[in-house]
């Protein structure tokens, strides 16, 4: 049978090769390295801090933060999954892995909402980006495991890029959208008084985008819990590590372990950033002030509550 | 309750020359799409709005518009949907920018001008008040009143203290601490116009502000303003779809179709002389009796004065003047009517004395009476007596007048 490939075939593996073994590493190795300095730091920061925390006192304190933001379910929900944790012996793990992750998506807040909010004031930019993100989204993150090992290496912090890349695209995403949907007549009467396009940012665009961009800080978040067993397998510790080791030894016990303290750690965070979302003063609105404005004439929050 | 509804102000400019001009358009063009100068050319060559589209796929948005709005005055653009009021009172604050033509604020353009040339127009001189209200939800309400001052860099106790006062201004101060969201659409609006107010511009524009409220509510809102109007003095550029409407506020008004003005002038004049057909379609429902003052059927007092006139004096300047009644008045003091038949009568039984024959108890109106309550003051067969601010007689109107005007002109 005839192939195309018996005309022509591409070498496309070996460009690849040459590319980045010829070219980008040997050049760029290290402007690549001293990107890694600023998530070293912070990594450090968070990991020294957060394992010199009693568990005790961390515990509380997340809680309490989950009373605040979610209500008492999540709190409760954070004690027992907290103390759950500790009793199977994971603790360390999973202060290693929460803060590999928040110092990932720390990065991709402070990378993505900027080229988000670049996107939504630029159809041009938007085009450009909108294909990029799709493929940073699609692409198998194995794909560049390899080249980020060659140019940053193995440890921690190449695994917390491989997850800053793969978590990335929600929260630009959402930033773009949650921007475009501020509702035109306000943007046009923050204009009318003659905001200058920062202050329409910071007052109007930003404010009223928030709840968008919160839902894409926690689609990043979660996208980032589920790459820390891929980012164990270039060096990456803590919780992954344990479900990996687990995998490599056949042991189940293990690797169920890990994998439970992930979910319990994917919950909890999801369920924090879910109702950061969520103006304030909706959240205190109790569910009888809710329902009595559905049935009273007046549409009006504060009677219901009297 | 509500005070029998009017379509008149009661001070109504007319445009005397020596106002000063706040806003002028100078044959304003605006063309939506990609090749506006192609359908500019069309424009000129005579072609249609719709023949246009048709041939550039491009939207004539306004074409020609020019007109001068005085200080303090209330211009009223009103047309159909479509007919391009909101990309005119768009392009005053320079939100659209205009194809061709001036639009100068002051002595600004604001149609060529700089971003911050603008921004500056438009934190000092112009506000804009919107159909849907356009508050900020995630502010309270005093915030929202304060947000053209916070943007002007106003620091933020000078701010509440400013808020506070537009807030009273519109009845609102109660509720500064609350959210939009849980005001009823009237007081969501009164705050958009405190927030209009607040800024301290000079300039209101207001794009079909009413529109989305109910009809009692709109009517409530509208006297409102007027009450406002009376003191504030700001010069604002009203736009509805409401030919009521504009009747009530405006002091011109400009009705807009396809992107053209069709006719400008005072309600009266439109209602009187409608420019065209089109025009007069929407003139023909309007209750004349609402539009036209008693300014508009008055005539010259031609007043006795007690001490120089004598009941024989009143007769024959009465028999000159072919009129029944006349007003007798002493320097300044209005005293009261004398009606021909009394004097007539006093002469024959008494030797006639003008001051005896002097009714005290005359109906009285200012110029800015709508026709409809002189109806009831007619009635007595007496000639009304206009008075002026001074409590001055400015006028008479003769019983008869009053329904005569009522008559649509025949060319309707
Ligand atoms: N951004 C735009 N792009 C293209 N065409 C537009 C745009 N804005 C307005 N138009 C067109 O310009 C014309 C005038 O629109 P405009 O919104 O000024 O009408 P309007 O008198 O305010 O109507 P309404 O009473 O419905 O608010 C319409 O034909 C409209 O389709
Ligand atoms: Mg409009």
């Amino acid at each position: 049978m005839f192939s195309p490939s018996d005309i022509l075939t591409i070498p496309l593996a070996d460009w690849v090769n040459s590319f980045v073994r010829d070219w980008l590493v040997p050049n760029f190795r290290p402007f690549f390295r001293s990107l890694q300095w600023p998530i070293t730091q912070v990594l450090n920061g968070l990991d020294g801090f957060l394992n010199a925390v009693p568990m005790i006192a961390f515990t509380l304190v997340l809680a309490l933060i989950a009373w605040r933001t979610a209500g008492r379910g999540v709190a409760i929900f954070t004690l027992i999954a907290l103390a759950f944790i500790d009793m199977i012996g994971l603790w360390p793990e999973t202060m290693t892995t929460l803060s590999m992750v928040v110092t990932a998506v720390l990065f991709c807040t402070v990378i993505g909402i900027p080229i988000g909010i670049a996107a939504a004031s630029s159809n041009r930019f938007q085009t450009v980006l909108r294909p990029i993100l799709d493929i940073m989204q699609t692409i198998p993150s194995f794909v560049y495991l390899v080249p980020i090992v060659m140019l940053f290496g193995v440890g921690m912090v190449p695994g917390i890029i491989a997850t800053i890349i793969f978590a990335l695209p929600p929260i630009v995403r959402l930033t773009n959208l949650g921007i475009r949907n501020v509702r035109g007549d306000l943007v046009e009467a923050a204009q009318s008084f003659g905001s200058t396009r920062w202050q329409m940012l910071w007052d109007v665009q930003f404010p009223l985008a928030l709840r968008t961009i919160m839902a894409g800080l926690n689609q990043t978040l979660m996208l980032a819990l589920s790459m820390v067993v891929i980012a164990a397998l270039i060096g990456a510790g803590g919780l992954g590590l344990t479900v990996f080791t687990g995998l490599g030894r056949l042991d189940v016990g293990n690797a169920t372990a890990g994998g439970v303290g992930i979910v319990l750690l994917a919950i909890i965070l999801d369920r924090i950033t879910q109702s950061l979302g969520e103006p304030a003063r909706m959240r205190k609105t109790s569910l009888r002030a809710t329902l009595a404005t559905l049935f009273s004439p007046k549409r009006s929050g504060r009677d219901g509550e009297a | 309750m509500h005070e029998p509804f009017r379509y008149c102000r009661v001070e109504r400019s007319l445009l005397p020359n020596e106002t000063k001009i706040k806003v002028e358009a100078r044959s304003i063009f605006k063309v939506f799409g990609t090749s506006p100068h192609d359908a500019l050319q069309l424009l000129k060559q005579g072609k249609s709005k719709d023949a246009i589209f048709e041939a550039t796929g491009d939207t004539i948005g306004v074409q020609d518009a020019s007109f001068k709005v005085g200080e303090g005055q209330i211009f009223v653009v009103m047309g159909l949907s479509g007919s391009g009021k909101s990309t005119l009172v768009r392009m005053i604050n320079g939100l659209i920018a205009p194809t061709s033509g001036k639009m100068l604020i002051d002595d600004t353009d604001v149609a060529n001008c700089s971003g911050k040339a603008l921004r500056a127009v438009r934190r000092s001189k112009i506000a804009m008040v919107f159909q849907h209200f356009a508050l900020f939800p995630h502010m309270t309400v005093a915030d929202n009143v304060a947000y053209g001052l916070k943007v002007k860099g106003v620091g933020a106790d000078q701010r509440r203290k400013k808020a506070e006062a537009a807030l009273d201004q519109v009845g609102l101060k109660a509720h500064a601490d609350s959210y939009p969201d849980e005001l009823s659409g009237g007081m969501q609006q009164r705050v958009g116009l405190a927030r209009g107010l607040a800024s301290e511009a000079e300039i209101l524009l207001m794009d079909e502000p009413f529109s989305a409220l109910d009809p009692l509510i709109r009517r409530d809102m509208q006297e409102e303003l007027l009450e406002l109007q009376r003191s504030l003095k700001k010069t604002i550029i009203f736009i509805t779809h409401d030919l009521n409407e504009a009747m009530i506020l405006g002091d011109r008004i400009a009705i807009m179709k396809d992107g053209r003005f069709v006719q400008v002038g005072t309600a009266e004049e439109i209602v009187d002389n409608p420019a065209n057909d089109y025009v007069a379609a929407f003139t023909a429902d309007i209750d004349r009796s609402r539009v036209f003052t008693a300014a508009s059927v008055a005539t010259a007092a031609e007043a006795l004065e007690i001490g120089r006139d004598t009941a024989e004096s009143a007769i024959a300047r009465m028999e000159a003047l072919g009129r029944d009644a006349l007003y007798v008045i002493d320097g300044k003091a209005i005293l009261g009517a004398v009606a021909y038949r009394d004097l007539a009568a006093s002469i024959r039984d008494n030797g006639g004395a003008l001051r005896e024959a002097i009714i005290t108890d005359f109906p009285k109106a200012r110029r800015t009476t709508p026709l409809f309550e002189l109806y009831p003051l007619a009635e007595g067969g007496l000639p009304i007596a206009i008075i002026d601010r001074q409590g001055k007689l400015a006028g008479v109107v003769a019983p008869q007048d009053v329904f005569g005007k009522l008559a649509t002109p025949t060319a309707a």
